[in-house]
């Protein structure tokens, strides 16, 4: 993954991910029960994935040339987002859909993405979200860094500069102890925070050209090109077809794809459930307060 | 890494004996993180369970980086291992992955615990890679049990606990064909033990060679380090006066900060008061943010999220005032109050200076 001193286009990989709306679960998702009925989440664009393409959208504002391919991992439907890249901006997008990348855990979910980085062929810049709303683990990032043996800086709010020329990029990273100013050399994986910027809504232009752009999948096997029934001839910089790749398309081993690459097993899953408790209800009087201060002072809960 | 493993005459398998139970300690500012302490308190008794030895794993560089490692045994350590060099000082990934994964790869250990940190959540998942080990995120829980893959009985398996799915799930999660078993583990879960006070009690150092090459293991450079300190610091806090959106406005915030001020309490905030720029992060108790258990926790117009709750349900007492006598917050309340923040925070005010 060497980069030549000069090249002319600067190549830039988003990573992106479709999740269920696991942070506004209303109606009809609250079972009576108490437990969440995951079937019936809407879905949507990983929120910190859509910073980390707006990263790479402002990059190319300053750079025109770059070029900016998003890729993601899951079934057909996941479409939709990358869909949504072409709307914001992207040049390029991947589909890597199998089944046989089904019920992968963040191990066996790097490693098929490494493979399809890998037939991207050479990149300058990785932009990935910090973490998905719905496992919420941010390991995919640093995982697919070790495979791709790249340098990775996360938990990034703000990239200060990026040379160009020097194949370097500067960032700001937020810790516990405040903020990192970190410098790399090209090819490097940066995983972006909300705190980073506010990502552009999609652009009413290529909404019109790409809201009914189709899949076409490269593999020899599969013959259902058919599925691109959206034949328009666009001009270049426009893209056809949203790139279908399966696990042969990537050259990927099953042996350590999906659940059979996946050392993490999922022993159980407790639903949380609201508890009713026995809350002792205070009127919200000078009475009532009074007694519950008077209260919480004689156990010593409160300074008295 | 495949594990070694003992398989018995029925089929049950059984970790080869005396693999370490092992901590990565994280050194900053001249001393031991707060999370390292607790993860070697949890990590004592996971170890004594196993009958394992509990050990630690360091990278730095400083002058008293030794001597607070030798203190790790009065908290039950064996042995640290150390990988110390001056380009070591700061935290960047390659290098201290490459000095733990060495480091590993000879020690060979059971259990490997990290903090879920900046630090941990950025090395963990890139050490768990070079190793082709099971990683579980930001665990809550960590405790041993069996586990059955295909009729093979796995004894003395780390069961990871953890909430997920926006905190409405809680999963167990375990990883027993492969070893290590690798965790994060979120600050101010697990409870830190006294240390013994006895200065016998020393762990011994073992210094690691791991060779760098200055050319291609440092790509990243640490060209500043902005200290902001933190201004809370929630987790020490007995009494916690927290505001959600129900009490976000100016009055009703300023009416907040007076109750805490009075009662000495500090001041936390939910997530979405946060994301509307009222106070800052490290003000926000929850999933995302900090993790508490004070005396006393005042909601004030906190609806409840199970986000907010994951950060501070095992409050030891817990007051809810909010208007919506449905609101979820009051499931977990102790005493609740229905009504508005703004009517009755300066009832307490009044009723504690009246006591």
């Amino acid at each position: 993954m060497t980069r030549k001193k000069v090249r002319p286009t600067m190549k830039i990989i988003v990573t992106t991910k479709q999740v269920p709306d696991t942070h506004n679960i209303v109606g009809d998702a609250m079972r009576p029960d108490g437990t969440v009925n995951r079937s019936v989440l809407p879905t949507i664009f990983n929120p910190e994935d859509l910073n980390a393409l707006e990263e790479a959208l402002k990059l190319k504002e300053k750079i025109p040339s770059a070029h900016i391919t998003a890729i993601t991992m899951g079934p057909p439907k996941a479409m939709d987002v990358l869909r949504e890249s072409l709307y914001r901006g992207a040049d390029d997008v991947v589909l890597l859909s199998d089944g046989r990348f089904a019920g992968a855990d963040t191990l066996a979910t790097s490693y098929a993405l490494k493979c399809a980085v890998q037939k991207l062929g050479v990149f300058d810049l990785i932009f990935c979200g910090r973490q998905a709303i719905d496992g919420d683990t941010a390991q995919v990032g640093p995982q697919l860094a070790e495979k791709l043996g790249i340098n990775q800086i996360t938990n990034v709010c703000e990239v200060v500069t990026v040379d160009e020329e020097g194949c370097t990029i500067t960032v700001k990273r937020s810790t516990e102890y405040g903020e990192e100013i970190v410098k790399s050399k090209f090819p490097v994986l940066i995983t972006v925070t909300s705190s980073a910027n506010d990502p552009r809504p999609a652009s009413a232009k290529r909404m019109m050209i790409y809201k009914s752009i189709g899949k076409k999948s490269d593999a020899v096997s599969y013959t259902d090109s058919a599925e691109l029934a959206w034949t328009r001839d666009l001009p270049a910089p426009y893209i056809n077809y949203i790139k279908e790749w399966n696990l042969e398309s990537v050259d990927a081993d099953p042996a350590i794809c999906g659940l059979n690459g996946s050392p993490t097993k999922v022993k159980k899953i407790q639903n949380v459930v609201l508890v009713a408790n026995e809350a002792k209800m205070v009127s919200g009087d000078d009475e009532g307060i009074s007694a519950l201060i008077k209260e919480l002072v004689s156990e010593h809960i409160l300074a008295g | 890494m495949r594990d070694e493993i003992h398989k018995t005459k029925k089929g049950h398998i059984i970790m080869k004996k005396n693999k370490s139970v092992m901590v990565f300690i994280e050194y900053t500012e001249e001393s031991i993180a707060e999370v390292s302490l607790e993860l070697v308190c949890k990590g004592k008794e996971l170890a004594e369970k196993l009958q394992v030895p509990l050990e630690a794993i360091a990278v730095g560089f400083g002058a008293n980086l030794r001597r607070e490692l030798i203190k790790l045994g009065q908290y039950g350590c064996k042995s640290v291992y150390l990988i110390e060099d001056e380009r070591l000082k700061h935290f960047t990934s390659v290098p201290y992955a490459k000095a733990v994964v060495e480091t590993l790869q000879r020690v060979q250990p059971q259990i490997v615990l990290f903090g879920a940190t900046t630090t941990g959540r950025d090395l963990a998942p890139r050490v768990a890679s070079a190793l082709k080990c099971g990683l579980t995120a930001d665990c809550t829980d960590l405790q041993l049990g069996e586990h059955q893959i295909k009729g093979q009985t796995f004894h003395n398996t780390l069961l990871q606990i953890r909430p997920a799915f926006g905190g409405n799930i809680v999963a167990t999660i375990v990883s027993p064909e492969h070893s290590p078993s690798m965790a994060t583990v979120r600050e101010g879960v697990m409870r830190i033990n006294p240390p013994s006070g006895n200065e016998e009690h020393r762990a011994a150092i073992v210094d690691e060679k791991v060779c760098f090459d200055s050319s291609s293991d440092f790509p990243s450079e640490v060209i500043e380090i902005i200290k902001s300190e933190r201004s809370v610091d929630l987790k020490q806090a007995k009494i916690i006066v927290a505001a959600g959106m129900g009490a976000a406005s100016h009055e009703a915030m300023a009416l907040i900060k007076e109750l805490a001020r009075v009662i000495g309490a500090e001041v936390a905030v939910s997530r979405p008061v946060v994301d509307a720029g009222i106070l800052g992060h490290d003000h926000q108790v929850g999933q995302t943010g900090t993790t508490v258990r004070p005396t006393l926790y005042i909601a004030c117009g906190i609806s409840g999220q199970i986000q907010h709750r994951a950060g501070m349900a095992e409050s030891k007492r817990i007051i809810a005032i909010n208007r919506d006598p449905q609101a979820p917050i009051f499931s977990i309340a102790h005493y609740g109050i229905v009504g508005d923040v703004k009517d009755v925070i300066p009832k307490m005010i009044k009723a504690y200076k009246n006591k």
